[in-house]
């Protein structure tokens, strides 16, 4: 029972990260029906961004870490945001009607994030600043560190103030209304191109976020975190209900407890190999996830 | 000219090639064994596949533990491979052909990093360290040992599985997987069992990696993991994306050119992968194509763009009628 409860405690902090990556992916897909690959790696340009940042604050001697991470999470969600936008307008636009083409131009993008990463930053780990120590509150053996507290809280705060974006603006009802059928959408009156571009935005800023805090939270990243990380948040939004706001957020917090569960009482090296066969299991058995609706393949 | 170009120099290389050379040019039949075999699934069938290299690992290693473990020869070894790749194949491809085709893509990526995990990480198939010691293949008493011999068995392998290319596209099979990947209902309302014909070409294409995967294994004499990862599966997607899907010479010039162009620039090692990515952006921006194109895929191009531009036309009109 102890560990299944500490376990639960760490696979909430993962679940955060996946369910904010996870977003991403589902309104992306919610909207132009593509997976996109080189949304993982967009995580992991966000760390490298709030890495950056991090130096370049000690350089100037900003020796206050709230402050820090602060400024880290704003520059980098910034920028990230940006590179999202970009990234589609430079290799998804030209392809949106070309279903094979997009998605290899997709794998194409998560090649050069990657091993843009490698080549600007480092072919190996990389050290984060550890601003917050393993303090927390405690009951019996079971440890909460504030930094998991905080993850939680904050990821909690985002998510809602999404929820509250898509289903209460202006904005998100033209992005349901894009996620249902874009020709009337476009009659409409509806710049489907900004709103298409904000959503690339939107998931960016996210993944950011989540790419920043997994840096604090454990201390080292490489170019190559976001290929898998990708994969299980993915994975997280099918589980959840690809499309789906809440389901990416549940399918986020499930799939890290699970996973973290699995890793506490088998061994943790068949892990990932745990996450890849509740993909194809849910994508089998049903692909529509806990709270998605049936899709219809477009032609 | 080009082809009869191509021809000749594969013949000469042999012969005339320094050791380093012929490496090179069998390794290159090693992607073009490959490329056509993906080329099936993905060029015939329409059907994306991002753990290619799971199958090609499968022959590998069934390659690998039965000649070594068992102390099987090749020749008996060879269908073997072939025949568990075709398994593995039916086990994977029975459950997913069914769904939405960008689905099929995750869930191949999700076969590819179970394999190469489940290999990494079980003792029979090594470990990390994966299986050294495979024998070289015997013709009677007469090793093929030197890179000569082994780029004529090469050789051999390709120009089978070339023209089994040749007339898979021609068969029955053929034309359905074309009317498929064109157009999925249409092709169900004139009698094609889609699931059935998606299910062949995944066969097929897992066959033609296992056989790659058993030469691989006795070229190399040694195996590891680290051959078959994700990376490995998007360069041979790149291979007949390069070339032009579906067309079996432009699968040939596309592993000539994924070996070539890394081993001629060798000092740019570092930015290998990092203009693999630019460059498959790049291809499906300005020639999706890809540069040696399927003669009937141009035609099919052709027509559609210009349905495509009926309808746009048709759309505006009705547009401007709405508006008067």
């Amino acid at each position: 029972m102890q560990i299944a409860l500490q376990q639960l405690v760490n696979g909430l902090t993962v679940g955060a990260f996946y369910a904010l990556i996870a977003l991403g992916y589902t309104m992306v897909y919610g909207i132009i029906r593509l997976i996109n690959f080189a949304h993982g790696d967009i995580y992991a340009v966000g760390a490298f961004l709030g890495l950056s940042v991090f130096g370049l604050l000690a350089v100037l001697h900003v020796g206050n870490g709230v402050l820090a991470t602060l400024l880290a999470l704003i520059v980098s969600m910034g920028a990230t945001g940006l590179l999202g936008v970009l990234l589609y307008r430079a290799a998804y636009r030209p392809l949106l009607h070309a279903r094979l083409s997009i998605l290899i131009s997709a794998i194409g993008a998560s090649l050069t994030l990657e091993y843009g990463l490698f080549l600007i930053y480092s072919p190996s780990f990389l050290v984060y600043p550890h601003l917050f120590g393993r303090a927390g509150p405690s009951w019996g053996s079971i440890q909460v560190s504030w930094l998991q507290v905080l993850i939680f809280a904050s990821s909690m705060v985002l998510m809602a103030a999404l929820y509250l974006l898509v289903h209460r603006t202006k904005v998100g009802m033209a992005m349901r209304a894009l996620a249902i059928n874009q020709d009337a959408a476009r009659l409409m009156g509806i710049d489907v191109d900004r709103v298409i571009a904000l959503t690339f935005f939107l998931g960016s800023v996210l993944a950011a976020f989540a790419g920043v805090f997994t840096g604090l939270y454990y201390s080292q990243i490489s170019f190559l975190m976001g290929f898998l990380l990708g994969l299980k948040a993915f994975t997280a939004a099918v589980l959840g209900g690809i499309g789906n706001i809440p389901g990416a957020v549940l399918g986020g917090f499930l799939l890290g407890v699970l996973e973290s569960l699995a890793a506490g009482y088998f061994s943790s090296r068949w892990k990932d190999v745990f996450a890849f066969a509740i993909l194809i299991i849910i994508l089998v058995v049903r692909p529509r996830g806990l709270l998605g609706e049936r899709v219809v393949e477009r032609m | 000219m080009l082809a009869v170009a191509a021809v000749l120099a594969a013949i000469a290389l042999p012969i005339f090639g320094n050791p380093y050379l012929i490496d090179v040019g069998t390794q290159v039949l090693i992607y073009v064994m490959l490329g056509l075999g993906l080329n099936v699934v993905v060029g015939y069938a329409g059907l994306l596949d991002l753990g290619y290299a799971a199958f090609f690992a499968i022959g590998a290693y069934t390659t690998a533990l039965l000649m070594v473990r068992y102390h099987a020869a090749f020749w008996p070894t060879l269908p073997v491979a072939a025949l568990a790749a075709a398994l593995s194949g039916v086990i994977i491809g029975t459950p997913t052909l069914r769904m939405r085709s960008d689905y099929l893509a995750i869930v191949t990526l999700g076969f590819g990093e179970i394999v190469r995990i489940a290999a990494t990480n079980l003792s029979f198939t090594g470990g990390p360290e994966g299986v050294y010691g495979i024998p070289h293949p015997k013709i009677g008493a007469f090793v093929l040992r030197s890179p000569q011999a082994l780029y004529v068995l090469g050789m051999a392998f390709v120009v089978l599985v070339l023209a089994g290319s040749y007339n898979l596209a021609r068969s029955r099979l053929g034309r359905a997987w074309l009317a498929i990947r064109e157009d999925e209902a249409a092709a169900q309302a004139a009698g094609i069992y889609p699931v059935y014909f998606k299910l062949m070409a995944y066969v097929l294409g897992a066959v033609f990696a296992g056989a790659a995967g058993a030469f691989f294994a006795v070229k190399l004499t040694a195996i590891n993991p680290s051959s078959f990862t994700f990376i490995q599966s998007v360069t041979i997607l790149m291979v007949i994306i390069l070339g032009g899907m579906g067309s079996l010479p432009g699968v040939i010039l596309g592993a000539a050119v994924i070996v070539i162009l890394p081993e001629a620039l060798r000092a740019f090692d570092q930015v290998r992968m990092f203009a693999f990515g630019i460059g498959l952006i790049l291809l499906m921006l300005i020639r999706p194509q890809g540069l040696w194109p399927s003669r009937i895929g141009q035609i099919e191009r052709r027509v559609v763009a210009e349905s495509e531009a009926s309808v746009a036309a048709g759309v505006a009109a009705d547009a401007a009628a709405t508006t008067e």
